[in-house]
């Protein structure tokens, strides 16, 4: 038996192969104790090699999710298993997802029999042999090791310090990341080693669809991307309604800029996903789920592809689940680019294959959704949530978190920070503790200035405000919010002022246009803080005084647009300039009254001089000047006429002698 | 019934029914841009927000189900502050010429502005620009005045079933146009106007004839004539304060005398003519297994709707001309030849409440020896126009009778104004034709009102006919599919393009909602119950006409002068 | 002048796609449309048109729903599709001047396709490689912590590269 196994793991990965999957589940869903010893022993034998407990070669394990593949992780593994043939070393490449140290890739696991498997960070296609050379013979370089995994009965290294204990990991909980970048997610059976899909089959054997919904009203679980509605009682309204259809969609059209955590749950860990998109389906009573997702992601696409076909191989979707008289098929929809289909009834419209514009509620789409029948839509990471939290219990997952916010929270961390990635952490840690300890600062010695929270719908929260919790209730009393859980990070070389603009640049581009405060008054926000910014050179006649005037009626226009918005949209569309406004007021105030932007980011508003002393008469700048700014002749002194300056930069960035100044 | 709480007062609401209503019903007057009657909330104004108890935001009070007792403030602060920026926001994108609009003072964001004393520019800032589409006959659109409630697109798409325009691209760069944003005359449009009746602005237009009726009426080498639609007389009133539906046939002709029309004539009579025409060939197919059902052809959006989506239906259309070209063809015949006066030197004008028949004019089938049959349309707005220029107030104009040869009218052509109408006379006309006896009761109730589909069954001497009235292309677009599917048990079908037929034709005064039809329709069920003679085949003027010149109904120049033909076109719907 | 070769086999024609949708109702429209662009680059004119026929929708309506998303081009595609990230975290790190210094190099603005049809830019939300920021995308290839002067270099490399495909193929 066990051999028939090992032969299938090298067969091609046809639906025929997969169909033999579902064995090692029933083994240990069916598995009473009663099973003879030798036939329970294969199935351990099995399990402990599905989850490397054991080994019998090396085994490199490479971080290929998008964004170590941005990092060159294909060149490295195209060097790793060329090395291995020319060296004829048998081990195996395992593509595995993202473990989150986004900045650290690309990043390689080792692990060879008996010892712990060793992460290493920054393994670029040159650093390949080296390390290879040294790790198979059991050396560890210290310079690319970054950590170890902690493991029960394998031999640690010496002198690598253990995952669990790296600054970036050590804050974190890791429940809906927790198999990311370790198992390879093409492969259900390493899902089902790692104790996946038991959760689904204690719901449908033994809980009714109502008990779902109670359990995970219980947990006190609520919506991950954004809104944060309880999602048992969301489940419930649907549940409850009565009609000869009802659908569940999840949400993976995540379009927050700054955001990825979907993106790179799905390829890390898709199972996961669908393990808790069918309990969902059960619980609510839906046949029919769609997971719409955006099309700039194809690696997630293709890993939801392969898990769906792997899953419905294994009776785990389709027809008669486990055996059950259940029956649910998922189909992947590919968003095509718009933000606004965040919004349920947006996107609901858009598989529809209509104009992604929303609908006003009531009706909810609960009771009256897709296709005009009742309709749950959940984001990928609160329906990630569902299967350790239905398998563990409500008790268990509300034990986490703060009154009113439990579980934990995964964060996409970027921006003006020495470390960036994915960030799960429990709700109630602290925003400093996110960009501090797991972030590890700000680098180059600059100083914080804020953290954007929330995409473009949240808000900054300032140096003052650092220690609030990471709690929907919280976020909010300092005007920003949880949402889907973008995270970046900005020092004192980012203008908030352009902050703002650029997500007001971003919400008017993105707003569908349907309700006139949305349309009509992002466009107008946006107006005025491009009139903030703008140097004199481009004013003429009154343009000086309706900068002012249009500065005066911000309040007004900003409470029209959240107060009489049709969405979500809208009504948090104001949301970056109050924030900013709220805290960087003197940020405005410069450069409103000064013309000046202190960060020294708003091009306009800069002005470039060179310096006598440093001037070499090189004509470069002259040369590439875009608007002929700057006078002079070959080695002679070069002047630049503030009139005729744009601000660009240009020359800044071409002086060799570093003569431009910017002031 | 739930008791609601409006501005502090006690109000009995229908449950289920959306605020809006309610409100309505209790005379709290809170305005809408994008609202329209009998179709699912849009939502997208947000002029009609009002505050909620016990809710955060402003709610939009078209697409708030009243289902239990709550308090409602219509005018609060928040809410008249929120209303007054939005339409600063829309003004702020919209081209500062009022005074150039064809909708001035007859303009909905104008009676915004004023009613929410916008007297400022706070929202300074650029403006969308684009071009104006001037390519269709009939419509006149100018996309920079619109401001994106959608009501055309809903128009076009859920009630006339066409669906030739849509929101293009997304934001503030969305506009409204049709598909690539080519013109209207590509397009699937029918012309039917019905964007025209419900664009708040002057973002949408009938293409205007005024400039040439006004030349024309200059020219002394023309002789200008002047006809005017069934249901012009019961609806031009409204502009002058008249009451709804008052017929001022008569006061109209007197002022179209004013005005300097050689002739003032009735197209209710070539509706008469119509009649003998269309019954005929009916009994006609019945009698020698022709085409059935045979569907009528006056309106002339519905023929190119037939020409462009269902040109298998081509052979069910009566091939009667529409009232309007009968009229322009004997106008440039019998009464030229009568009159000795070259058909070049007549100028034929037409007031319709329609804008597709300045298309159908323009068809080149409707042209004899490169003579237009009719030169100019005018219509009810135009005329309106025409009338307020020359200071005529058609309150005041004594009632005169129209000229002799087509002057004469029964009130079966009247009715042509109403959805129903045909049917009614041509029952009338056909039970006479068939058995030479008139019909014991001239009314058919079943076909009048307001319905979009009616049906009736007419005992002809023992013989039972099916008809079917429809009015609204969606309407049509049903039956027509049900009959590709197989249904056979109906003889005759008038369709009107617009629900409700010509009262509510896309040439008509605007602000009229469905009540204004319903009292225009009965202003003219009102003259057929009045008058005495109420059967085309009882005109005497069209007797003679076929006495002195076409001979018999579906002669030799009747088929010349008052038949047509159709042909499929292919347009990019 | 440049010829440009195909560098794959042919593309699927328009209606062996459709065929693969027979009775399709409106729900599956943007499918489809997302299929015909990517077989062909881009939706031009013929293939609107066939699709609202196929589905029995107005032409209108097709053309409407196209121009929401943004994913959809009406222009042929460049030789090399560049995508350029405008997410947050890449506009903190400066992809503002990113894109200004590829649409001077390029001499087309976003959702353009240049002259010689090498180059089409296309501005997207968000990558999601926030890690790497600022971050484009050629033709599917990621290129990381990108600046105004790296790109151009980047753009040069893909113009040899056609060049020397162009050379080989001659």
């Amino acid at each position: 038996m066990t051999t028939k196994l090992l032969d299938r793991r090298t067969a091609p990965a046809t639906a025929a192969a997969f169909a033999t999957y579902p064995e090692l589940l029933s083994w240990l869903l069916d598995d009473d104790g009663s099973q003879d010893q030798a036939v329970r022993q294969q199935w351990e034998d099995r399990i402990a090699e599905l989850r490397r407990d054991r080994l019998v070669r090396p085994a490199i394990f490479v971080g290929a999710g998008t964004c170590g593949l941005g990092a060159g992780a294909q060149e490295t593994l195209d060097v790793i298993r060329a090395y291995l043939d020319l060296h004829e070393v048998k081990a195996d490449v395992i593509k595995v997802g993202c473990i989150g140290l986004c900045s650290a890739e690309p990043l390689v696991d080792i692990q060879i029999p008996g010892r712990t498997r060793v992460m290493f960070q920054q393994v670029t296609k040159d650093k390949v042999n080296g390390l290879l050379d040294a790790v198979l013979v059991g050396q560890i370089p210290d310079k690319l090791a970054l950590a170890q995994h902690r493991h029960a009965t394998l031999k640690p290294w010496d002198d690598v310090p253990f995952l669990d204990e790296h600054p970036f990991f050590a804050p974190q909980t890791r429940w809906v990341l927790a198999n990311c970048g370790l198992i390879d997610p093409a492969q259900i059976d390493e899902y089902i080693a790692h104790g996946g899909y038991q959760a689904l089959a204690k719901m449908v054997r033994q809980y009714t669809p109502a008990q779902v919904c109670e359990l995970v009203e219980a947990s006190g679980l609520r919506g991950r991307g954004g809104g944060g509605f309880p999602t048992g009682t969301k489940w419930k309204f649907a549940c409850m309604a009565k009609s000869d259809g009802k659908y569940l969609i999840c949400n993976a059209d995540e379009g927050d800029p700054g955001a990825f955590m979907d993106r790179a749950v799905i390829e890390s860990d898709p199972h996961r996903l669908v393990e808790g998109m069918v309990i969902a389906a059960y619980a609510i009573g839906a046949t029919k789920a769609y997971i719409y997702i955006r099309a700039e992601y194809p690696l997630a696409i293709k890993r939801l592809q392969v898990a769906l076909a792997q899953a419905e191989a294994n009776r785990l979707l389709g027809e008669n689940i486990l055996g059950t008289d259940f029956n649910l098929q998922i189909a992947i929809k590919m968003g095509a680019g718009a933000f606004v289909c965040g919004e349920e009834t947006a996107l609901i419209h858009s598989i529809e294959g209509r104009r992604g514009m929303p609908r006003p509620r009531p009706p909810f789409p609960a009771l009256k959704g897709l296709f005009g029948k009742p309709t749950i839509i959940n984001n990928v990471e609160t329906l990630a949530n569902v299967p350790m939290l239905v398998d563990r219990g409500a008790e268990w997952f509300s034990s986490l978190g703060t009154p009113t916010s439990k579980g934990t929270k995964v964060f996409a961390l970027s921006g003006k920070v020495a470390r960036t990635g994915l960030v799960e952490v429990a709700m109630g840690t602290t925003v400093r503790q996110i960009v501090f300890n797991v972030g590890g600062g700000i680098p180059d010695g600059r100083q914080y200035k804020a953290v954007q929270i929330g995409g473009p719908s949240g808000g900054c929260i300032p140096e003052q405000h650092l220690d609030i919790d990471i709690d929907y209730e919280s976020l909010k009393t300092v005007g920003a919010m949880m949402g889907s859980g973008g995270l970046v990070v900005m020092d004192e070389d980012n203008c908030m002022v352009d902050v703002a603009m650029f997500f007001m640049d971003f919400i008017q581009r993105e707003s569908c246009g349907k309700c006139i405060p949305c349309r009509e008054g992002t466009r107008r926000m946006l107006e005025i803080l491009q009139r903030i910014t703008r140097g004199r050179q481009r004013e003429k006649g009154i343009d000086a005084l309706e900068r002012f005037h249009s500065v005066l009626h911000l309040q007004d226009l900003a409470e029209t647009i959240r107060d009489a918005s049709l969405c979500g949209l809208g009504m948090t569309a104001p949301n970056p300039v109050l924030s900013t406004l709220r805290f960087f007021r003197d940020e405005y105030e410069s450069h409103i009254y000064e013309r000046h932007c202190p960060a020294g980011v708003c091009a306009e508003l800069l002005t470039f001089t060179i310096d006598p002393d440093r001037c070499k008469g090189c004509t470069l700048c002259a040369k590439k000047c875009p608007t002929d700014a700057i006078v002079g002749s070959p080695k002679q002194l070069h002047y630049i006429v503030a009139d005729k300056c744009i601000g660009c930069g240009t020359c800044l960035d071409v002086c060799k002698p570093g003569a431009v100044l910017k002031n | 019934m739930v008791t609601i709480e409006i501005n502090g007062r006690p109000f009995e609401a229908e449950p289920g029914e959306m605020l809006l209503q309610t409100l309505r019903r209790a005379g709290v007057q809170v305005p809408t841009l994008c609202h329209l009657e009998g179709l699912l909330p849009s939502g997208a104004c947000r002029m009609c927000v009002v505050e909620i108890e016990g809710q955060r935001g402003l709610i939009p009070s078209c697409a708030y189900p009243v289902t239990q007792p709550t308090k409602v403030r219509t005018h609060s602060a928040r809410a008249v502050l929120a209303r007054r920026t939005i339409v600063e926001l829309l003004v702020a994108n919209h081209p500062d010429d009022c005074l150039y609009c064809t909708r001035n003072q007859d303009c909905q964001l104008q009676d915004l502005v004023q009613q929410l004393g916008v007297r400022q520019r706070r929202y300074a800032g650029e403006k969308s620009r684009h071009i104006m589409d001037m390519s269709s006959p009939s419509i006149v659109r100018e996309p920079s005045k619109c401001v994106l409630c959608g009501k055309c697109v809903r128009v076009c798409e859920e009630v006339q079933g066409v669906g030739c325009i849509d929101f293009i691209g997304r934001g503030s760069r969305s506009k409204i146009g049709t598909a690539f944003d080519d013109g209207l005359n590509v397009s699937g449009c029918i012309n039917c106007g019905q964007c025209v009746v419900v664009c708040p602005t002057g973002a949408l237009a009938e293409r205007s004839h005024i400039p040439e009726v006004l030349a024309a009426l200059r020219d002394p080498r023309k002789r200008v004539v002047v006809q005017h639609a069934p249901a012009v007389s019961v609806t031009v009133g409204e502009a002058f304060g008249l009451p709804v539906g008052a017929d001022v046939a008569g006061a109209m002709t007197g002022a179209l005398r004013r005005l300097g029309f050689d002739r003032v004539f009735d197209t209710s009579f070539t509706a008469d003519l119509t009649i003998m025409e269309e019954a005929s060939e009916l009994v006609h197919r019945l009698q020698n297994g022709g085409r059935l059902p045979m569907l009528t052809s006056c309106s002339p959006g519905w023929i190119k709707f037939v020409e462009t989506s269902y040109p298998e239906s081509i052979g069910n259309l009566s091939t009667c001309k529409s009232p309007q070209q009968m009229m322009g063809a004997v106008i440039k015949s019998y009464f030229a030849n009568r009159e000795q006066i070259d058909p070049h030197d007549i100028y034929s004008v037409s007031i319709m409440p329609c804008t597709a028949k300045k298309f159908e004019a323009a068809r080149p089938e409707m042209m004899r020896h490169g003579v237009a049959d009719i030169d100019a349309v005018l219509t009810t707005r135009e005329l309106v126009q025409l009338l307020h220029m020359h200071g005529l107030d058609l309150a005041e104009v004594p009632a005169e009778n129209a000229d002799t040869p087509f002057g004469e009218r029964t009130t079966a052509g009247k009715l042509f104004g109403a959805s129903g109408g045909v049917m009614e006379a041509a029952i009338r006309t056909a039970h006479w034709m068939v058995t030479g006896r008139e019909l014991e009761a001239f009314t058919v109730d079943a076909v009048r009102g307001m319905d979009g589909v009616k049906q009736a069954s007419v005992n002809v001497d023992g013989l039972t006919l099916n008809v079917a009235v429809v009015s609204g292309l969606g309407n049509a677009c049903r039956l027509l599919d049900q009959i590709r599917d197989g249904r056979s048990d109906l003889h005759f079908i008038e369709v009107m393009t617009c629900p409700g037929g010509c009262v509510a034709g896309g040439g008509q005064p605007f602000g009229a909602d469905v009540d204004a039809v319903r009292r225009r329709m009965q202003g003219l069920y009102e003259l057929d119950r009045q008058e005495s003679v109420r059967t085309s085949h009882n005109n005497a003027s069209v007797k003679r006409l076929y006495d002195e010149f076409l001979g018999q109904p579906l002669s030799h120049t009747s088929h010349e002068l008052l038949h047509t033909h159709y042909v499929p076109r292919d347009a990019l719907a | 002048m440049i010829v440009v070769l195909p560098e794959t086999t042919p593309e699927p024609d328009l209606e062996s796609i459709l065929a693969e949708y027979p009775l399709a109702r409106r729900e599956s429209l943007i499918p489809l449309l997302q299929e015909v662009q990517e077989h062909h680059g881009y939706l031009s004119r013929p293939a609107i048109v066939r699709i609202g026929q196929h589905l029995d929708l107005p032409t209108s309506k097709i053309y409407g729903v196209a121009t929401f998303y943004n994913q959809f081009r009406f222009q042929p595609q460049g030789r090399y599709h560049v995508q350029v990230c405008r997410g947050t975290a890449c506009h903190v790190k400066g992809s503002a001047a990113v894109f200004e210094a590829i649409k001077r190099e390029l001499k087309i603005d976003a959702g353009q396709t240049s002259r010689d049809r090498m180059f089409s830019l296309e501005v997207v939300a968000c990558i999601g490689a926030c890690g790497l920021a600022p971050v484009i995308c050629i033709n599917d290839v990621f290129h990381a912590s990108v600046t105004p002067q790296s790109v151009i270099k980047i753009l040069d490399s893909y113009r040899k590269k056609a060049a020397k495909h162009d050379d080989q193929a001659a």
